[in-house]
């Protein structure tokens, strides 16, 4: 019996041997693309079935929008709730891209901070430097973008104080750091002049822990807590993007809260 | 249970406004795409740090590969939620239509309905009255929708809106709320849907705009499908 699926008029097999090079070459070629994205696939987890391009550059798109609404929503003299010292979580909560293991602690003999960018005195600071300065305190809440959150006391160098201190461009875009764990961030400058950013050198009244930035970090209370470098070694002032670490994986760079 | 019985009119079946207008089944279907968007990403983000213990969602249900695409789209369906659920609010007073489809209710109402749902009597000749059962959950799930919101809005904005989450008894007890906010949608989703499956005339009008009304905004006879 003839087969329903078999058509009745059957094409010229002449066809299949005149284009025979172009299909050994179309089937091998699909080959290598099939096993090389089967390959990216397993090491991506799925991203490709999940996040096509489009949809990735569309949600991309929103998400700037919504950076730029987030910078509309910041208010510079906002200050966030602060609580007492009692209340002071000790030690403070680790939370890396790595393990806690994995922290390599700074020495601070031969650390420097260095600057660079739109800031005219760019001479690099010492621990001993930043530490005669002026110093504030705020007991503040940590919030980080997976959903928990812990009151810690931190005390250091107000950043804006820093940035009037070395002459930087207080009109430009960005603040951006780097850091010894190759955990780059940078902040918006509204931000960075906010009474609540610090350039935390205690926690509360001891010295930083190595494993939460000694002997420099950022802590700011009007962001998510991946905002908040530590072990700085490198401030820069500019109007070119920097991006960061977290956001070059996807995350929201500006995370105001 | 007493049922409404549709009258004759002698207008046209042609005119008329129907059970659902074009702007209810709009913005119905936005919103029945965006509030998945939004559920399956907030489980992405719940799932990085779990509210009850060892409850997960598994990556399934979850939309993004991981938390930050699921909070990438989380950030973009909140607007679309918002905005559309607006307009609806602002529609729905202005026409009167959700005066006119979920009030009043009646708490002996409610009891029969139940009652008479347990003995599998669920009537359903004529979709254009809702039951006070029914008309219960509508007003529960837009109460959910717009506590969402707000709660969403404690927790994106904890620090700007602080004022918003002491009133909401802090950061933890927001985001919890926003949670369980949740599970009020999922839980109305399921016997929604179930509802509309078991009587798919209900799908198709939310489709076609159903049939068309009398003055009184009851269905016209021999329309009642």
């Amino acid at each position: 019996m003839k087969s329903p699926f078999r058509p009745d008029v059957v094409p010229n097999a002449g066809i299949l041997d005149d284009h025979k090079p172009l299909i050994r070459s179309l089937e091998r070629r699909g080959l290598i693309r099939g096993g090389l994205s089967l390959g990216a696939l397993v090491m991506l987890s799925g991203c490709d079935l999940d996040r096509p391009e489009s949809v990735e550059s569309a949600l991309l798109a929103i998400g700037r929008f919504n950076d730029g609404v987030q910078a509309l929503l910041f208010d510079p003299n906002k200050l966030a709730p602060t609580y007492p010292a009692s209340m002071i979580l000790r030690p403070p909560k680790f939370n890396a891209y790595y393990d806690v293991v994995d922290v390599k602690p700074v020495s601070d003999a031969t650390w420097r901070l260095e600057l660079s960018g739109l800031i005219a005195e760019r001479r690099p600071w010492t621990l001993p430097q930043l530490q005669a300065l002026p110093q504030t305190s705020m007991v503040i809440k940590h919030i980080c973008v997976e959903g928990w959150s812990y009151i810690g006391g931190w005390t250091g160098v107000p950043l804006r104080a820093f940035l009037e201190r070395i002459g930087a461009d207080l009109r430009a875009k960005y603040v951006a750091f780097k850091t010894t764990d190759d955990y780059p961030s940078s902040i918006d400058m509204a931000t960075a002049l906010h009474p609540q950013t610090l350039l935390a050198l205690k926690y509360g009244d001891d010295s930083l822990a190595d494993p939460f930035g000694y002997p420099v970090r950022l802590r700011m209370a009007t962001k998510l807590g991946y905002k908040n470098p530590k072990w700085i070694t490198a401030i820069e002032v500019t109007n070119t993007y920097p991006g960061g670490y977290w956001e070059a994986k996807g995350f929201p760079w500006f995370a105001g809260i | 249970m007493k049922q409404v019985k549709a009258e004759t009119s002698s207008k046209p079946a042609q005119s008329g406004r129907r059970l659902h207008p074009l702007p209810v089944r709009i913005m119905h279907w936005i919103n029945a795409v965006v509030m998945l968007v939004m559920i399956t990403s907030g489980w992405g983000i719940y799932d990085d740090d779990v509210i009850i213990r060892g409850f997960h969602f598994s990556q399934f249900w979850r939309l993004g590969d991981w938390a930050a695409w699921s909070l990438n789209w989380h950030f973009a369906g909140m607007w679309f939620l918002t905005v559309n659920g607006l307009i609806y609010l602002v529609y729905g007073f202005a026409t009167g239509r959700l005066r006119e489809k979920l009030l009043p209710i009646r708490p002996a109402e409610v009891v029969q309905t139940i009652i008479d749902t347990l003995h599998f009597k669920i009537a359903h000749d004529d979709i254009t009255v809702y039951n006070a059962v029914q008309k219960l959950l509508y007003i529960v799930v837009i109460f959910a929708g717009v506590s969402q919101v707000v709660t969403g809005v404690a927790i994106w904005k904890p620090i700007q809106f602080s004022g918003l989450v002491s009133l909401l008894g802090g950061f933890q007890t927001a985001r919890a709320l926003h949670f369980a906010g949740m599970a009020v949608i999922v839980g109305f989703l399921i016997v929604h849907v179930a509802l509309a499956l078991l009587v798919p005339k209900t799908l198709g009008a939310m489709v076609t705009g159903g049939p068309r009304l009398d003055p009184r905004g009851r269905a016209r006879e021999g329309h009642a499908i």
